[in-house]
């Protein structure tokens, strides 16, 4: 099918990016890579006034380091994101869960920015978001800037704090002290990339413990969420596969998995723990 | 309407279009580039896929104004002058198709893949075109099609193991 017809904003830089979107009516969309909001609008299911295609405004793109934290512009692509130097060396998490991000064709358009903002719970990069306690940088109207973390970032089933005429414009991850490993456990069907669970997994290993465990999970409720009271579990545990295994039976406390015809509520809650279990245990480097 | 400027297989081309009209109809549309299909309009198959400024993508889910002053291949023109690109003779000789019509796209997704990654192992390969999809279920030949490609890309003889297509 074919997109209703809609007026179409290409700015160069967010200072346009935002006017656009100030001028764009009572329905505007922003369109990162287009990857999940074209196939919405073929389908009719959006059908926007106004979209403010953000694809020319460069500003936008590429990782810079900055001291304590790396900042990744919204609209740097799934493909330069796996690329990128200094995503392999601070966050190799949030590469590993975009390696099984869609196919590469849609990873070649598709952005870290536009994932987050989109807010699928099926999606990868939201947990891992929120297991590396990410800061959204969202611009508003006029220009202004203010900062959010991931915990609060993600509101409810596809809205996040983004208010009407914001821009998620950067997303800053803190550089970890200490020793980490990190993995991304993930189930889906073959033939689609969306996870029906996964666990994205950050531990820091001291002197044969886990000193600290971050867990974040996809798809186990309507936004991505962290696996408190594991982390709990495995704060001081030894890094031993049978304290993991203990630690990761409460990966599922305080979820509200949705039923669907990938998977029960109950069959989500039981792989969150495997899943947990499995990707604690490769972090912890076992 | 909005006026865009694409080179599409080597030929500049300026053309209105509707900010609504996905690539892969204009391409098909308006330029007569039918080589490159419509498959599940789902952005699932990848039968669409075209290289855009370089990238494989699925023309079916990039707007045409969004290749706007960009440049297109399709699979109309990766042959040179009549001689047919390393992945598609291969895709010939090693029958990497049944039906054909995953087929511009699957090779245009390889093509992207050997760019990338000029030896693939088979993993390698069936996790390079999972964004592509063979309803025939003639993956295996595909697969050997690719490999054998990067083979003669490589200026080194196929390797023995493809004895088993069918040609």
């Amino acid at each position: 099918m074919i997109p209703a017809p809609f007026a179409y904003a290409r700015p160069t830089t967010v200072d346009e990016a935002l006017q656009a979107i100030a001028d764009g009516g009572e329905d505007v969309k922003i369109m990162a890579g287009g990857q999940s909001l074209i196939p919405v609008m073929r389908l009719r299911l959006a059908a926007p006034e106004t979209v403010v295609d953000l694809s020319k405004v460069a500003e936008l793109r590429g990782v810079r380091d900055d001291g304590d934290a790396i900042v990744i512009g919204a609209m740097t692509t799934h493909h330069d994101v796996l690329v990128d130097p200094l995503i392999a060396q601070h966050a190799p998490l949030i590469a590993e869960a975009t390696e099984t991000v869609a196919d590469r064709q849609v990873r070649a358009r598709g952005t870290f920015g536009g994932a987050l903002a989109h807010a699928d719970p099926a999606g990868d990069l939201p947990a891992v978001a929120l297991a590396l306690d990410a800061e959204f940088v969202i611009a508003g109207p006029g220009g202004a800037r203010r900062t959010v973390p991931a915990a609060d970032f993600f509101v409810d089933y596809l809205t996040t704090a983004l208010e009407e005429g914001e821009l998620l414009v950067e997303i800053r991850v803190p550089k970890l002290a200490g020793e980490w490993g990190m993995h991304y456990e993930k189930f889906n069907r073959v033939a689609q990339a969306w996870s029906i669970v996964a666990v994205a997994a950050a531990v820091r290993r001291e002197d044969g413990q886990i000193a600290e465990a971050r867990i974040g999970l996809t798809n186990m409720g309507p936004t991505p969420l962290r696996a408190r009271a594991a982390e709990a579990a495995l704060a001081g545990a030894a890094a031993s596969a049978d304290a993991i295994a203990a630690a990761a039976q409460s990966a599922a406390e305080g979820t509200s998995p949705s039923s669907d015809l990938n998977g029960q509520a109950d069959y989500r809650r039981h792989l969150a723990q495997v899943l947990t279990r499995r990707a604690v245990t490769a972090a912890a480097g076992l | 309407m909005t006026q865009i400027n694409v080179r599409v297989d080597g030929v500049s081309n300026t053309d209105d279009v509707e900010p609504r009209t996905l690539l892969v109809h204009y391409l098909r549309e308006q330029l007569g580039k039918v080589g490159t299909v419509v498959g599940c309009d789902t952005s699932n198959c990848g039968a669409c896929t075209v290289h855009l400024d370089g990238a494989a993508v699925k023309s079916c889910t990039v707007l045409a104004v969004q290749a706007d002053g960009g440049e297109v291949t399709t699979i109309e023109g990766i042959a040179q002058e009549g001689v047919l690109h390393p992945v598609q003779k291969a895709f010939h000789e090693m029958h990497g198709l049944q039906c054909g019509y995953c087929t511009p796209g699957m090779i245009m997704a390889s093509i992207d893949l050997l760019k990338e990654n000029p030896n693939p192992s088979e993993t390698e390969v069936r996790e390079g075109i999972e964004g592509n999809l063979c309803r025939c279920t003639g993956y295996q030949n595909i697969v050997r099609a690719v490999q054998q490609a990067a083979g003669e890309m490589a200026g080194s003889a196929p390797a023995a193991e493809t004895t088993g297509a069918q040609s």
